[in-house]
């Protein structure tokens, strides 16, 4: 029988009972989020015994409102058998953002956690090498977040005024 | 039977330099015999990062024939080229490379900032992108568009091509050449 | 600024003691095709291993994104597989199109698949010939490159741009495909396959070319899935994932087509599927002008359709009424200037790019401008196999393995 995303939901409700809460499926896609101290289960679980074993990608998100979870890491999984994806979210406060790393199970997920520490500053606990990748080493603060702006701060060559950019577009 | 042969009859040479000339000889300046032989012989060195590196392969291939106008050899070494070509976006993790193959260059040397990103950032107004190679190395010619067809880079070299054909042999001793390269920190 | 300058050049300290020699490749290496640097460890010519550093031409798409409206991102998705815009440009447009529940009608699909294959035919014609001249063919190269030409002249008769296509709207296209552009295609279709047939003559069977490519950079099934590769390079490895085939998009199950794959994962298979690849877009291609030419038969009016009815809040109106309509003209304003309404939401949306699954993870917050965007990039996720890819081979294979893996550094750094 096929997997469908009732069917996930289901086994994955039986499995892990209230750790996993919000679940949502926009647009066709299974979201649930687990707590961060579980993520490393959930998804070893969902490797060896669902077969989503590809990890389309991964990113993180800021929420800055949010206070006490105001970073998302967000997991997609793809289980390439049964051609059904997963999103897995973890959410962990500003002040401490650990998660544990899945280098472990994807080898892939190397270069895309240190993308996200770089952007974002979530701290992959576990991670073999977590520097920064694209930004230059000596960058002092994380680019994504929402409080910095696009434009370098520093930068003296362009008015503002005269490029309609003082507001907050 | 011998093949057909053809003679492409539809060439420009370079006009001689005005001059004095009677039997057997020539007298003319010696900043426009330079001038002249320079100009039809620029090396470039294709320093391509991104959108406009393919574009400017386009211009290299056989449809718009950079070859044409003397570029017929790319050089990879920065030690034997004349002009830098920069094509595509330099961020500023990579300005002081772009900085170091300038300086490897021999004097003289010239400079074409291909693309809105090398001339001015273009639409990455963003903090990691430099906004305009010129803030880190003199630039002779600025090719608009992102990219630039091929043929706005050939207008470009041809741009160029008449700076160094016009340049005096003492420009690079002047104080004015000095001084731009003291405002750029090179000695 | 002196002291950054020397900071590409550091060699570990402890290199001087050892027996292997510290090579820097890169970033501005002629045969490298793009800034990627890496610092190897090779004993005579054999690869110990390789310290890649990628960022030299990061651009910040994702910040850039959040502050530009939708229409806006799309010149972005254009510079991040610049070989292949119009894939990204429309994997975009149909982000939004599956945010706002849009569906296109299915001339509009037609058209946008023969763009994209035509996308997929030019990349895959650089990056086979890029490895042709790795390998010290420059023949094939120049050759093709007469007909990238003619493609690019068919997007131009399209969308007015060569390279950075910009292309489409959201719903279809911003205009329809002139008479010209049709006969540019026919063109194209009509004198590609005896080029493509010299071009494999010149290298499919060459001893030369084949004794340097097999063997060279292999990566297994298994690796190539836990490094979560997809596209050519994953099927290369031996296993048939194509987002064409398994999550069809823009009318893709309604077409025939073969999805090819390797065995063993190494330049040459990657240089064949690719080759293969191109005669599958073309076979797609014709499929497309016949399922178009037979939708106009049965109904004539399908002539005028290049976007779908219900994306006409997000579409510019007709120049000549933006003229003479004071409605339109202040339509148009407002489109140009980014107001249009989006709903909240969250969607993940991939399309096969010509590298592998090109994904947007688009969070909308019912503003102007996306919340957060997240370009999922095929370069950046397999190129962290290159060190355990080359590890071991000869130098000279590691050269030809960057050039067939397809890196291109716009997509690699975003």
């Amino acid at each position: 029988m096929a997997l469908t995303n009732e069917i996930l939901k289901q086994k994955l409700s039986d499995k892990f009972g209230e750790q996993l809460t919000e679940w949502d499926e926009q647009y066709g896609l299974l979201t649930v989020r687990m707590p961060a101290e579980a993520n490393l289960k959930v998804i070893q679980h969902l490797y060896d015994a669902e077969g989503f074993q590809f990890l389309t990608d991964l990113t993180a998100v800021h929420y800055p409102e949010r206070t006490g979870e105001e970073l998302c890491v967000v997991y997609h999984l793809h289980n390439l058998v049964e051609n059904i994806r997963l999103r897995l979210k973890v959410y962990v406060p500003v002040e401490k953002p650990d998660v544990y790393t899945a280098t472990k199970i994807f080898s892939g997920a190397n270069w895309m956690e240190r993308e996200t520490y770089d952007n974002l500053g979530i701290n992959f606990v576990g991670h073999p090498n977590l520097t920064r990748i694209l930004n230059v080493d000596e960058m002092d603060y994380f680019p994504l977040r929402k409080e910095y702006q696009m434009e370098d701060p520093t930068r003296l060559d362009k008015d503002d005024e005269m490029f309609g950019r003082g507001g907050s577009i | 039977m011998g093949r057909p042969v053809q003679y492409n009859t539809n060439m420009k040479l370079s006009p001689i330099p005005e001059g004095y000339s009677g039997e057997g000889f020539m007298a003319t300046s010696f900043d426009k015999v330079v001038g002249l032989a320079r100009k039809n012989s620029l090396w470039p060195l294709p320093f391509a990062t991104s959108c406009c590196g393919i574009e400017f392969m386009a211009t290299m291939g056989a449809n718009y024939d950079l070859a044409r106008f003397g570029s017929e050899r790319m050089g990879f070494t920065p030690r034997q080229c004349d002009v830098l070509l920069v094509a595509g976006t330099i961020a500023k993790k990579m300005a002081p490379v772009l900085r170091q193959v300038y300086l490897q260059m021999a004097e003289p040397r010239w400079v074409i900032a291909i693309g809105a990103c090398a001339s001015s950032g273009g639409i990455f107004d963003s903090y990691p992108v430099l906004q305009g190679i010129d803030q880190v190395i003199p630039v002779d010619v600025y090719v608009a568009g992102c990219p630039p067809r091929p043929e706005a880079i050939l207008d470009g070299i041809l741009k160029l091509q008449d700076l160094v054909h016009n340049e005096s042999l003492r420009r690079r001793n002047s104080p004015q050449y000095k001084e731009l390269m003291e405002s750029y920190a090179i000695q | 600024m002196s002291e950054q300058t020397q900071h590409h050049i550091q060699l570990a300290e402890e290199s001087l003691a050892k027996q292997s020699t510290t090579l820097n490749l890169g970033p501005t290496h002629p045969a490298t095709h793009g800034v990627f640097q890496n610092i190897m460890e090779i004993d005579g010519e054999r690869v110990l291993s390789t310290v890649p550093t990628i960022g030299y031409i990061h651009r910040a798409f994702e910040k850039i994104a959040e502050r530009r409206p939708y229409y806006q991102v799309t010149p972005l998705t254009d510079r991040l597989n610049y070989c292949s815009a119009p894939i990204n440009n429309m994997g975009w447009h149909m982000t939004i199109e599956k945010l706002l529940g849009i569906k296109t009608p299915k001339r509009v699909d037609y058209m946008r698949v023969i763009i994209m294959e035509l996308a997929r035919i030019a990349d895959h014609l650089i990056c086979n010939s890029v490895v042709a001249v790795d390998t010290g063919a420059l023949t094939g190269f120049t050759y093709v490159f007469q007909w990238r030409e003619l493609i690019y002249e068919i997007y131009e008769e399209v969308c007015g741009s060569r390279l950075t296509t910009n292309i489409g709207r959201v719903g279809g296209f911003e205009r329809n495909f002139t008479q010209v552009a049709w006969e540019k295609i026919n063109k194209f279709m009509e004198g590609f396959p005896k080029v493509m047939r010299e071009f494999e003559a010149l290298l499919n069977r060459n001893r030369i070319f084949m004794e340097r490519c097999i063997g060279a950079g292999p990566i297994s099934a298994e690796r190539a899935l836990n490094y979560s590769f997809t596209g050519p390079n994953l099927r290369a490895a031996g296993v048939d994932y194509d987002l064409r085939v398994a999550q069809p998009y823009s009318s893709y199950e309604d077409f025939d087509f073969k999805i090819p794959v390797g065995t063993t994962g190494d330049v040459y298979d990657r240089y064949m599927v690719r080759n293969d690849e191109i005669w599958e877009s073309y076979k797609i291609i014709e499929q497309a002008l016949a399922k178009i030419a037979k939708l106009e038969q049965e109904d004539p009016t399908q002539k005028d359709v290049f976007y779908a009815p219900e994306s006409d809040h997000y579409h510019l109106p007709p120049k000549q009424d933006v003229y003479t309509k004071m409605e339109a003209l202040i339509f148009h304003f407002k489109m140009v200037m980014g107001e249009i309404d989006v709903l909240p939401g969250e969607v993940y949306h991939g399309v096969e790019g010509a590298n592998g699954e090109v994904g947007y993870y688009l969070i909308s917050d019912g503003g102007r401008t996306p919340y957060r965007l997240h370009f999922r990039r095929p370069c950046f996720i397999y190129y962290q196999a290159y060190p355990e890819i080359v590890s071991g081979g000869l130098l000279s294979d590691a050269i030809i393995t960057l050039s067939s893996l397809n890196v291109i550094a716009g997509e690699l750094d975003a």
